[in-house]
């Protein structure tokens, strides 16, 4: 996974609460077993609709969506973190995230940023203004250029996952004799293999 | 130190610590043909192996036709040859269409008595909650974290918030455990249980069959809560005795023993606490785009400007997408079609108390309706006990099983503009197919749907 020390570039705006993960990417889309080329089927029935937010020219080319409560709700499919990642999107900012998503695109090189309703008003309004935003994942913090800057919160082991692009099975397995000792204590009760 | 229920089996988990995350052991890693393919893609490229096959179990259910015949769509006979194909390599046990213990894979976790007390849970699907229903801590993950479990047996997790919905009172009489949780989600809203574990209590939650449990665990993620779980007592142990998987003889004696100590101390503190009152319910029909969105069968439309300014645009543009009007008695909303099924309502249990309220009658002129069992042995045993003939009768199509209209991955598609009464778990625009409607329902209310052509009080159609 690609080092992700921060995020500069244009704002697309999406003020829906709740959006699921069913409207990020449909069902019919999942039925492919590869990782990649997801981008052209994100938000694929909003985007037949000519008004909607992702079509509007300020929202073209934009690596930063801005977006409302409770994000990526609903189903676990990781394929919405990879194509909103595969169509350019590098951190989606909201007041929330559905939780699976949020541990999702940590690990599809997204940073799901959580800023208050009220603190992401503000970036609103800025780059309504000038459409620019740095999205810092070393200092926890947004900046835009007219001098505003909010902090936010990521927790350590997510924020050194984005920041240097880590591959989360090699740490783990890195810790093998924990999980080792582990297994050994906790024998199995059954064995899936010789079910009847 | 008092602690709660699924901090007792959190802490019975942790391998080690470390950045705000624990290590967690996974007891069980339910496998689907969906989000799989790229977990193991991911094993090979890497050149790992899968740490505990023992441990891991896979299925064949989101994209099977429940139609007879093979797979027609190319892509899905794909993914569940790559389904196939990766098991054998890994030396997963498979359960594969036509093998008789096919099913959705929340259905078929219980059905082998895999699920037990006190585990730790997951599969590469939001609705893995419904395992909570016999105090698991299960949940919902992703194929990255698929391909972790896979390679590791082990998740780093950050522990979770704890809220107690307790639901009080005696549920009236023809009221379901589908009811019970669109009531509280009604309550709580989509996201009231983000960051959190739900821990479901009362009464009413006692009096509930183990279907019943799963029923309401399964959506604990449509409150935003990732897992939800309840205290195992004799109902729990009565349903997993003699299960494949269960133990037996001696093993069984000291598993009653360990199970009877997971529940939340007198007094253990939640972050958050709501209560229910079940005594105060009616059965529950969605009429809009989350499953927040529901009102009582008897209640209307609402007016998008009761609703909070924030909420009001996302009430109207549900209403729109709904086709719905403000101030419409839910009785008045027509449907076209019905499904029976899901790893939320296509138990037996399900299946009977739809058959009651269908037997003698029909489905109403125009609708379509069908019924697909949760599993091959829930789908046998329905035969068995001539509840395909009930609903055959009625003119419901009787299907194999799969998860099929719930998601919409199989041929089981709405039309645009179609409107159907689901016992499923979302609502989500689009959810059962591009412009399709979907309003949640208990198995007896779609039935009743079903029969009527429109929402009713099923409690106007069986009366005892």
């Amino acid at each position: 996974m690609r080092a992700l020390p921060f995020v500069e570039g244009r704002v697309a705006v999406l003020d829906r609460p709740d959006v699921d993960t069913d409207q990020i990417i449909p069902k019919q889309f999942l039925k492919r077993i590869e990782r990649s080329g997801y981008g052209r089927f994100l938000f694929y029935d909003w985007m037949k609709d000519e008004s909607f937010e992702l079509r509007r020219p300020q929202a073209q080319g934009a690596s930063i969506l801005l977006a409302g409560r409770n994000f990526g709700c609903g189903s676990s499919r990781e394929h919405a973190a990879w194509a909103l990642e595969d169509y350019g999107f590098r951190a989606v900012l909201a007041p929330s995230f559905g939780d699976i998503f949020r541990s999702n695109a940590v690990k599809s090189g997204l940073a799901p940023v959580a800023v208050s309703a009220d603190e992401l008003a503000r970036v609103r309004a800025a780059v309504e203004e000038q459409n620019e935003l740095v999205v810092d994942l070393e200092r926890l913090e947004l900046r835009h250029p007219s001098g505003l800057c909010v902090p936010f919160e990521l927790d350590a082991y997510d924020q050194e996952t984005l920041v240097h692009g880590l591959d989360d099975i090699a740490r783990t397995l890195a810790r093998e004799h924990e999980i080792a000792a582990y297994e050994k204590a906790h024998p199995a009760r059954f064995d899936t293999r010789t079910l009847a | 130190m008092r602690s709660t229920l699924s901090r007792k089996v959190w802490d019975a988990h942790v391998v080690g610590g470390g950045e705000g995350r624990a290590l967690l052991f996974v007891d069980l890693h339910l496998v689907h043909e969906v989000t799989s393919p790229q977990a193991f893609e991911g094993l090979r490229l890497a050149g790992r192996v899968v740490r505990r096959a023992d441990l891991t179990v896979a299925t064949m259910d989101h994209n099977v036709p429940t139609m007879e015949g093979p797979v027609a769509d190319p892509l899905a006979r794909a993914q569940l040859e790559a389904l196939r194909r990766n098991c054998e390599e890994f030396g997963v046990r498979l359960f594969a269409t036509g093998s008789g213990r096919e099913g959705i894979v929340h259905v078929i976790g219980p059905e082998l008595g895999v699920t037990q007390p006190g585990m730790t849970i997951v599969c590469g699907d939001s609705h893995t909650s419904t395992h909570g229903a016999f105090g698991a801590l299960a949940f919902g993950v992703g194929t990255s974290e698929v391909e972790h479990v896979l390679a590791t047996q082990t998740l780093p997790q950050a522990l979770p918030r704890t809220m107690r919905v307790v639901f009080s009172g005696e549920l009236p009489f023809g009221l379901t455990a589908k009811d019970m949780v669109l009531g509280a989600i009604g309550r709580l809203g989509v996201a009231g249980g983000v960051g959190h574990v739900l821990e479901y209590a009362g009464p009413a939650v006692e009096a509930l069959s183990m279907e019943g449990r799963m029923t309401v665990c399964n959506m604990s993620i449509e409150a935003g809560a990732r897992a939800g779980l309840v205290a195992p007592d004799e109902t729990t142990f009565a349903y997993l005795e003699g299960r494949p998987a269960a133990p037996s003889g001696v093993a069984w004696e000291q598993a009653l023993e360990r199970w009877r100590a997971l529940r939340s101390d007198p007094g253990a503190a939640f972050d958050a606490e709501v209560e229910v009152d079940v005594a105060a319910l009616k059965p529950q029909v969605t009429w809009g785009t989350n499953p927040g969105m529901v009102a009582a069968v008897d209640g209307v439309v609402p007016d998008p400007s009761e609703f909070a300014e924030g909420e009001r645009e996302a009430v109207e543009r549900a209403l729109r997408y709904m086709d719905l009007a403000p101030g419409t008695p839910l009785v008045e909303v027509r449907i076209d079609r019905v499904f029976i099924g899901s790893c939320t309502n296509a138990r037996i249990e399900d299946l009977r108390a739809a058959a009651r309220v269908v037997d003698g009658r029909r489905v109403a002129e125009g609708v379509r309706a069908i019924v697909v069992p949760g599993s091959a042995r829930v789908k046998a045993q329905a035969e068995e006990e001539g509840l395909r003939e009930v609903f055959e009768r009625a003119g419901f199509e009787w299907r194999r099983a799969g998860c099929s209209m719930c998601l919409g991955m199989n041929p089981d598609v709405l039309a645009p503009g179609e409107r159907c009464a689901s016992t499923s778990n979302r609502n989500f625009e689009g959810r059962q197919g591009a412009g399709g409607r979907t309003h949640l329902v208990s198995p007896a209310m779609a039935a009743a749907a079903a029969v009527e052509g429109h929402f009713t009080d099923v409690r106007e159609l069986v009366r005892s």
